[in-house]
């Protein structure tokens, strides 16, 4: 595995000991994390759907109707009519906390307390039918602030997810392996200047016993007095 | 307080008006690009874009989509559904789980 250069010092091995240890806890904390956000995604995905949906479904209804209410009456006086809106909704956006990820809830306001209180209009000049047109559009509202929201949630959560998916495989593909590598060659490195050191006391420890005790000496002049003898031997029994 | 904006071609939109919304009438991509912007970092929290002008605008939308606010949502104009709305859940789900799970049947 191509690595970086790291030295094998016993520091530098504590320093790795203590990054795989972190690295594991944040690989088990991140993948908590992945797996709790994608649940929740899912569950808030499916309601999304269905959700929009729905929407898709009244809008169309909505701009069936208000078809219907332009053909019924001229365009100037549908502008005139829907000129100067009575209501108007203002949103309060607070935030939620899903797994560290903030999703916006919102709650709207309108300013009329009467949520029938639509119709900008005197109803004399203007078609049935754009009554019927309005008052669909006031009823899906809520649903559309709902989607909104869930959709805003869902965009957020899918690009959180894709980042803590991408931190989890960093770490359990190139972090962890990477630090548990460094330990490898650290602890070989060091195992083996331990090896050599201890084979060169040894080695020591032979010189300065020979030193002191002259073994080799003693030996040589031991093998001497062997071959003597045995010279000696024979030319005894020769005589 | 935040308010909602309504973006698209007139026919589709006058009617939000009604209820509150405030309505922006516009086609060109330009202008509605240099709106958007203009909306974005003004005081709303919703901005609703009729699906016929999203197309236009895929890459601001993009752009935007990773801010908190605005949610940028896409609604079917009076031309019909094209199915960019849910492409765009569709695609959040790619996003998050790296293959569609929750559309595969259709």
């Amino acid at each position: 595995m191509a690595q970086t250069q790291v030295n094998p010092t016993r520091m530098e091995l504590t320093k790795q000991k203590n990054k795989l240890r972190t690295a594991l806890r944040g690989h088990k904390l991140l993948k908590d994390k992945r797996d709790e956000l994608m649940r929740q995604f899912l569950i808030l995905v499916r309601e999304n759907k269905a959700l929009r949906e729905k929407v898709e479904a009244s809008i169309k209804d909505c701009n069936r109707n208000f078809v219907l209410a332009r053909a019924g009456m001229n365009a100037e006086s549908l502008n005139v009519a829907l000129m100067a809106p009575k209501q108007e909704v203002y949103l309060e956006a607070s935030q939620k906390n899903v797994m560290s990820v903030e999703v916006p809830q919102f709650s709207y306001k309108t300013r009329t307390s009467d949520s029938n209180d639509i119709y900008s209009y005197g109803l004399a000049f203007t078609s049935s039918d754009l009554d019927g047109a309005v008052k669909s559009i006031a009823d899906i509202l809520p649903d559309m602030l709902k989607l909104a929201e869930c959709e805003k949630s869902c965009q957020l959560m899918a690009s959180e997810i894709e980042k803590t998916r991408r931190r989890v495989n960093a770490l359990e593909h190139v972090m962890i392996p990477q630090a548990q590598e460094n330990i490898r060659y650290i602890t070989m490195k060091l195992d083996e200047a331990e090896r050599s050191s201890q084979a060169r006391l040894m080695k020591v420890k032979d010189m300065m016993l020979e030193e002191a005790h002259k073994y080799s000496e003693k030996e040589d002049t031991l093998a001497e007095h062997h071959v003597e003898i045995e010279r000696e031997e024979p030319a005894k029994t020769a005589e | 307080m935040y308010k909602i904006a309504v973006m698209g071609d007139r026919d589709s939109i006058y009617g939000f008006a009604a209820v509150g919304l405030e309505p922006f009438p516009i086609t060109d991509a330009d202008a509605a690009s240099a709106k958007l912007k203009e909306l974005v970092e003004g005081n709303y929290a919703v901005v609703y874009i009729t699906e016929a002008l999203a197309a236009k605008l895929e890459k601001e939308i993009n752009y935007y989509s990773e801010r908190r606010l605005p949610a940028i949502i896409l609604i079917p104009g009076i031309s019909g559904n094209t199915g960019r709305g849910i492409q765009a859940v569709k695609r959040s789900v790619e996003q998050a789980v790296g293959s569609d799970i929750i559309f595969g049947n259709e």
